[in-house]
Order: structure tokens, then sequence, then C-alpha cells
């Protein structure tokens, strides 16, 4: 039981760094900072833009693959793995 | 017959004896096989048929053409029906695969131990599904009508048909199957024409880099920038910059879309179909790059329809088209009504631009943009003909989703877990093939004669979800001690406040003049628009959750045990009735 209570820990801590990271590139880049952002320009995207209909998009995906991957690991070394 | 019919039946007809044969292959024996496929779809197949599940019609049809004319305004689609993955992942997949059981209301009743509890949660998600379907099956009798020209019924009947075959005979396992090859023929039918049209506009055969390209004709100037000058030389607003009323509306609807998609029954059903919690985790992401490939797709698309339609009607400034010299498609659509032109001061040529006034395009519907899309750009029929078969993939799959979810929480939840709990598992089995099949006529009753209100639906779908499921889901995992009575007030309040802001602004039950508080953008809460308002609702549910549970007590010791124990990995099985 000890080690479920660090292992629920750790996995809120993780879930809170993807939800920032995820509310950032949308909320924030795409949203609420899309004004100053859009001043910077790659290639033919103005930046905020940019993050709105692209960016974000492939951010989220990063992100659900990087969660998946941390939690493997994280069952590992609390040996609450399946099976 | 001509070549585009002839390519059409083909590829409609041919995409259906795929899915027929499928369906005869894997037909289902067992309820497990009916709700969750035996529990053995693997994360990368389960990922393909999430992605045909969760793209509807609307997305197929009717999301690029949204973007066309809304630009940046437009964003609020795309980063909320993708987003809503990453809560989707994260927050409820693993942990309800972990629990194991069929149905969201079945995992409701389990940790809120309430019958109660079990069937707010299934007219919620009746309510939601049934909305949702009415769109489907409009897209399946309008993809029909045009392609084919056949009768639009009759196109619905054809379509109600094909569904009944493999969604009542397969259960989830067959749909699942035919999911992956329908996600097949979306995914294609949607990036060929993007790459044909790309590759005309910008040189690159990428949609995502075309957009952010030069165009091919020489001048040097990219296409974003010229489509902003050319939008707003006509008077409408910037393309790349339009914030469609505003940055917390853009915020609140973008939440509330996120949340709603995490919460939608039909997605998350499908995470009960694989084997371990491991795998409820990989599905999610190899989801959302499969849906990804579509949806940074789309504003490619958007973008570059809105300007070739600029073009052809006016080619270059102020010299216009010439109603008489006008092009095929734009006839074929004119003959549908949702294309509609008024030479306003008799010159002969199309004017198109924002004053309402002087505006000769007195009808431009959104949804023909993808579907005229390929035919504005002059592509060969064979891509055409293949538009026809994607949207009708796109609507059929989504279609068979919402209604395993419907049938499963009639038979399994109502019936099985409430009404007749003596009912044996072959009873159960054929229960649920009658219930699919009345949901079947249902719909396509529905889908025949729509009721008033079904434009309104989709944001009720959503935010119904929002409100109600995704927070009632989230709390009993994330809070061990919440309680069945707390959640109940909390999921209805939440459906109480959005469903009385939606009517309030769109009249009661979407009847015009019921309105007691008007459509008006000025009477509207913080500004934020009733589609938007399922966030709000969210919020609401929690905060009553929150408050009754601090004044009548926790949930009891072996809930919070059941609770811990779905939080780990370890020991999870395949998912089962009891």
């Amino acid at each position: 039981m000890e080690s479920n209570q660090s292992y629920w820990q750790e996995n809120l801590r993780l879930i809170l760094i993807c939800l920032v990271i995820w509310f950032v590139v949308s909320f924030g880049f795409g949203l609420l900072l899309v004004e100053p952002l859009n001043e910077i320009r790659i290639g033919g995207y103005k930046l905020g833009f940019w993050f709105a209909q692209q960016g974000s998009i492939y951010t989220f995906v990063g992100l659900v693959f990087w969660y998946s991957s941390k939690m493997n690991k994280l069952d590992k070394k609390h040996d609450v793995e399946e099976g | 017959m001509d070549e585009l019919k002839l390519y059409t039946y083909i590829a409609v007809f041919g995409s259906f004896g795929v899915y027929f044969a499928i369906a005869w292959w894997a037909r289902a024996g067992s309820t497990s096989d009916f709700y969750v496929a035996g529990g053995g779809v693997t994360p990368l197949q389960n990922g393909m048929a999430i992605g045909a599940d969760w793209m509807s019609a609307a997305s197929f049809i009717s999301m690029a053409g949204l973007i066309a004319f809304l630009g940046y305004g437009g964003s609020v689609f795309l980063m909320g029906w993708t987003g809503g993955y990453v809560l989707l992942a994260m927050l409820l997949a693993p942990y309800l695969r972990k629990h194991g059981k069929f149905t969201v209301p079945e995992f409701i009743f389990d940790r809120y131990y309430s019958k109660t509890a079990r069937i707010v949660a299934v007219v919620c998600l009746i309510i939601a599904s049934l909305t949702y379907i009415i769109g489907q099956m409009k897209g399946v009798g309008v993809a029909f009508s045009r392609f084919l020209e056949v009768d639009y019924g009759l196109g619905l009947g054809i379509g109600m048909m094909v569904v009944w075959v493999y969604a009542v005979l397969g259960g989830m396992k067959g749909i699942t199957y035919t999911q992956i090859a329908q996600y097949c023929v979306l995914i294609f039918a949607y990036t060929i024409p993007a790459i044909f049209i790309s590759l005309q506009l910008t040189g690159n055969p990428i949609p995502q880099l075309g957009l952010g390209s030069t165009l091919a004709d020489g001048s040097g100037v990219y296409l974003l920038d010229k489509l902003d000058m050319v939008v707003t030389d006509l008077g409408f607003k910037e393309y790349t910059t339009d914030n469609m009323g505003g940055t917390l509306n853009m915020f609140a609807y973008t939440l509330s879309l996120m949340i709603g998609t995490a919460g939608l029954p039909h997605v998350i059903m499908r995470f009960f179909t694989v084997p371990s919690v491991k795998a409820a985790r990989s599905s999610a992401g190899y989801a959302l790059v499969f849906i990804a490939l579509l949806y940074t797709v789309a504003p490619a698309v958007g973008a570059m329809a809105r300007l070739n339609l600029m073009n052809t009607i006016e080619p270059t400034a102020g010299q216009n088209m010439v109603y008489a010299e006008r092009p095929q498609w734009f006839k074929d659509w004119e003959k549908t009504g949702l294309l509609k032109f008024e030479d306003k001061n008799g010159d002969g040529k199309v004017q198109y631009v924002a004053d309402a006034e002087t505006n000769e395009m007195v009808k431009v519907d959104r949804d023909i943009m993808v579907l005229a899309n390929p035919a504005i750009a002059n592509l060969p029929n064979w891509v055409i003909a293949l538009v026809a078969a994607g949207g009708l993939a796109a609507a059929l799959s989504t279609a068979a989703g919402l209604l395993l979810a419907i049938s499963s929480s009639i038979s399994h939840d109502l019936m099985k877990g409430v009404l007749t709990p003596d009912l044996s598992e072959k009873a159960e089995l054929r229960a649920g093939r009658i219930v699919m099949t009345i949901a079947i006529l249902v719909s396509g009753y529905l889908g025949l004669n729509p009721p008033g209100f079904a434009a309104g639906t989709v944001a009720l779908a959503f935010g119904l979800a929002a409100s109600s499921i995704f927070p009632a889901l989230m709390m009993g995992i994330f809070s061990k001690k919440m309680s069945g009575k707390a959640a109940i007030a909390g999921m209805c309040s939440g459906i109480g406040i959005t469903m009385l802001y939606v009517f309030q602004h769109k009249g009661i039950m979407f009847i015009p003049g019921t309105s007691f508080l008007g459509g008006l953008e000025q009477n509207w809460f913080l500004g934020i628009s009733p589609n938007a308002f399922g966030a709000v609702g969210a919020l609401v549910n929690f905060a009553v959750a929150f408050g009754v549970c601090k004044l009548t007590g926790d949930a009891p010791a072996h809930i919070q045990h059941m609770v811990e124990n779905f939080r780990v990995p370890k020991g999870a099985g395949e998912a089962h009735a009891h």
C-alpha cells in the first residue's frame, strides 16, 4: 500500500506537468498570447496562428505518448504492472 | 451513365462490400464480443477504430468549411476536438479500463453505489448519442442524394441497412473491424484531394506545409498573406486573426469541446475493448495520431478552398466572373439550393463581398466546401468519387459507435442492471440486438424528419457530456471521498444550468420564439455563446458535488478501497460484466 501511495503521487505530478504543457500550447500560445506571437513568423505562418491550428495538435500527440511511456516505467518501478 | 457516376458507384458500393465481408468474418458470439469485442483489440487497431468512431460527418464534411469561413476562429474546433484526447488519456481511460466493466453507466453505478446515478448516466448518454446520430443520418442522406442522385430517403434507407448488417451481427467486434476499414477509406479520401490542391497552389505536396508556403504562381507571396489580402479587400475580416466573438468566448468554447470530447460515452467505450491498462494508454496516443492526420490537414483544406472560391469569383482584382460563364460545379450546387446568386446591380457579373447590401452571393453554405473542393480545383473524377465514399465512411462509422453506446446502455444498464437482473447471457445478447435495431429505426426516422432543434443539437450533446459525464467520471477517480449523493447532485446541477442557458438563448427545445433571454450576443453571460457553455456547466458540477460532499459525508470505506484499487494497473483482467 505504501508503494501504491507514492505511485499515485508520482502519477499526479506527471499528469500536472502534462496538463500545464497542454494548457500553455493551446490556451496560452493559441489563444491568450496569440497577438504578440503573431508578430513572429515561421514561413507563411504567424506563430500564434500556427499554434492554434497546427502546433497545439502536434504537441498533444507527443504529450500522450510521453505520458504513456513514463507511466510504463513508473508501473515497473513500483511493481504494479498487470499480469 | 457518365464517368463520374460510374466511379462513384464503384467507390461507394466497393467500400460497402468490404464492410459486409468484415461483418461476416467478425460475428459476435457472446456478450463480451458484442459489448467490448472480447477485449482482444490491439492498441494500434483500437486507435484507428477510435479515429473512425470519432471523426463524424461533421469532422469530414463540415469542419474544413467552418474553418474556411471562420479563419482563425475555427481553431476552437481543431484544438477542442483533439485536446480532449489528452484529458481522456490521462484522466479517464486507464482507470476505467482497469475497473473493467462494459459501459460508462456501469462504472458510475459501481463507483457511486447508486441505481439513480446509473439511470441519470443512461439518460445523459442516450440524449447525447441520439442527438449526435441525427447528424450522421442526415450526412448519409445528403451524400447519397448529391453524388448518386438517388432520393434522400432511399439513400438514408441504404445507409441504415448497411449499419444494421454489421452493427447488429457483429456488435463491438464487427464495428471495430469495419471502423478500421472505414478509417482507411476516410483518411485516404480526405488527404488525396488536399495533396492535389496543395500541390496546385503552392507546389508543396504536404498540405500542412503548403499552408505555410508561398504561392506557386511565381509571385513569391505567402498563401496565407494572399488570403488575408483577398478577403480584407472585399471587406471580410482578416483570415488569420478573426477571433469569433472574442478571446473569452473562444477560450470557453475550446474548453467545452475538450471536456465534452473526453466525456462522450461512445468514445470512452472503445477503451474497454483493449486487453490491458497499458494498451488503453497507448491506444489513446495512436487514436490521436490518426485523428491529427485529418485535423492538421483540415485547416489547409479550409484556407485553400476559400482562396480557390475567391479566385474563381474574382480571378484578378476588379475582374469578376461573368455569371453566364460560371463553371459546372457552380451550377451543380445551385441546383441543391446551397449556393445562391442574385444579380443585384444587373451587370451579369458575380460580386462576392462582405457588405450584405451589395453582396450577390446571397448563399454560400459552409458544408459544401469539402464536397465541392475537388471540383473547384478541377481534380480528376476518381478523386471526387473517393470523397463521396469517405463522407459515407465517416458518417457510418460514427453512427455505428453511437448505436452501440445506446443499445448497450439499454440492454446492459437498464434491463440487465436495473429492471431484469436475472437475464441470461444469451437473452441479453438478443436484447442488445433488438434494441440496436430499434435504435437504427428511430435514428433513421429522425434523419428523415429532423426535429426543428436538429441544428442546435450538437451543442447540446457536447454540453451534456461536458457538464455531466466528464466531471462525474473524473471525480470518481481522483477524489476517493466523493460520495454518490454528491455526484448525483453535481450531475443534475451541471446539466440543469447548461440546458437552461442553451434554452434561454436558443429557445426551449430550440423552438424559435421561446427563448426568454434572446439569442443576441449582448445578452450572453460574459459574452459566452450557448455552444461554449458546457465548460461553465462542468465547473458548476464540480463545485456543487464538492459542496454536497462536504455537508453530507464521504463515500463508504469499501468504495474508497475500490478507487485505490483501480488507480493501479496491477490485477487488471479482461472487461467483464460482474
